[in-house]
């Protein structure tokens, strides 16, 4: 069971660990700086933090045995000379990495390996603990890849990597937006995925194209692959053929909008998500922060709340800041206005480790 | 050899001493100065070798123009500052 989580937040990367029976921060690492995602490698031990600087670009840290080195951030290839590709809104497109938005291990059997989604849609992979990157210029040139939209930001990004825990050779990915992407040779070629998806936000002859899919973020079942769920624009949805197909849950209180998932390690019919008023509002319902739950492949849903606020609660929590750890019994999140809980129960009660962090982008148990 | 001067605010997260380069261009100074210090390149310039979208730099009290191929001319007194944009926030 881990007692340790790593809080992304605007403002730096905080710690939390569980000391006698109670969570509490523990340390700050890069105070002042914008750390949007952290990966921990348990292959290894490992942890990699992704800062942007702004004015100064995106950055990649890894961890050492005294602290954090910056090692490489993934680098665009040079954009041929005369060759123009514009984004959604006409300007031109910059082959440049604007954010690092998935970090993933890669399989048991490739030590070293991985991956990494940015914004505005390149895929990188490392062979060598983050020191150098390859783009997969398979993807990158892959004609769709250029119908690929703007989501939460103005240009697309990858914001989920899955690695089959059977074959590390294959690989999913969700694009926002864009839907979902899989190889099956380690990047040689890549096809679409992802059929029975619905968008609200396109015309009707395009509600299903899985292209169209405003994906927000996606997870895989280590245990039963062949299980992944999505928290997408217009709802939750389940696949059961490795995301192939997809069926969508309804009738979910008090909502299916949100950006988060997780899935229990061991068990593919166990996920959680943290709803909110759908898109045009994004806060929770009657200012009441939940979690809901279901352990039965979507059929019904646990509504959780014990030690969340319920009254004036409008906290919106991304898609990386819900966390669950290896054995799928903790989970914690941290919201946009600051709040992380911690719950050592599946979710059944809430702890409030502190509701004055700067804005909390990702969430994750070491 | 032209001055180059970078930011303060930028050695929080890099080393960039003030440095002597030569060249006739913004770029050929600079890929001189990130020859020796190949780390600062990527906090000035982005992944196209442009300069980054918030960054700003200044030859002899002027601001460049040209931003993506940073041909702006430099001369062996030229002193150039690498500033941050205020547009950055």
């Amino acid at each position: 069971m881990s007692d340790k989580i790593l809080v992304s937040t605007r403002k730096g990367l905080f710690t939390i660990s569980r000391k006698g029976g109670k969570w509490d921060i523990t340390g700050v690492d890069f105070l002042g700086d914008n750390v949007t995602l952290t990966l921990t490698d348990r292959r290894d031990g490992r942890h990699y933090a992704a800062l942007d600087h702004g004015h100064f670009g995106v950055k990649l840290h890894r961890s050492n045995s005294t602290g954090w080195e910056e090692i490489a951030a993934p680098v665009y290839p040079p954009k041929p000379e005369g060759y123009e590709e514009n984004d959604m809104w006409g300007r031109p497109l910059n082959w440049s990495t604007a954010r690092i938005w998935a970090l993933a291990p890669g399989g048991a059997d490739e030590p070293g390996v991985i991956w990494c989604g940015t914004l505005p849609g390149g895929l990188f992979r490392s062979s060598d603990h983050g020191q150098s990157w390859e783009m997969m210029r398979t993807l990158w040139e892959h004609p769709k890849r250029k119908q690929w939209m703007g989501g939460g930001a103005d240009l697309p990004g990858i914001h989920s990597i899955c690695v089959d825990p059977r074959n590390s050779k294959r690989v999913w990915i969700a694009v926002s937006t864009g839907g979902i992407w899989f190889t099956e040779d380690a990047g040689a070629s890549w096809g679409q995925r992802g059929k029975g998806m619905r968008a609200e936000h396109v015309p009707p002859e395009l509600t299903h194209d899985p292209i169209a899919q405003d994906v927000h973020c996606l997870v895989q079942c280590p245990a039963a692959p062949h299980r992944m769920w999505v928290q997408h624009h217009n709802g939750i949805f389940v696949s059961s053929d490795e995301g192939g197909t997809f069926s969508e849950i309804t009738g979910v209180e008090p909502s299916t909008f949100g950006f988060a998932v997780v899935v229990h390690p061991r068990e593919p019919d166990t996920a959680w998500f943290v709803p909110e008023i759908k898109d045009e509002k994004r806060i929770p319902r009657e200012g009441k922060l939940v979690v809901t739950r279901t352990r039965d492949g979507g059929r019904s849903f646990d509504v959780l709340a014990k030690g969340l606020p319920q009254t004036h609660a409008y906290d919106l929590v991304y898609r990386h800041a819900l966390g669950l750890d290896e054995t799928g019994e903790r989970l914690a999140f941290g919201s946009t206005t600051g709040g992380v809980w911690v719950s050592e129960d599946q979710g059944d009660s809430w702890a409030c480790v502190t509701h004055t962090l700067p804005p909390v982008y990702a969430v994750r148990f070491v | 050899m032209a001055k180059v001067v970078f930011t303060t605010n930028v050695q929080r997260h890099v080393e960039c001493p003030q440095a002597q380069a030569a060249g006739a261009t913004v770029r050929e100074v600079l890929d001189n100065v990130f020859a020796h210090n190949p780390q600062a390149r990527g906090y000035v310039l982005d992944d196209q070798s442009a300069l980054r979208r918030h960054m700003t730099i200044f030859v002899d009290g002027r601001m460049i123009r040209d931003r993506a191929r940073l041909g702006d001319t430099v001369s062996e007194t030229s002193t150039i500052y690498i500033f941050q944009a205020l547009s950055g926030g």
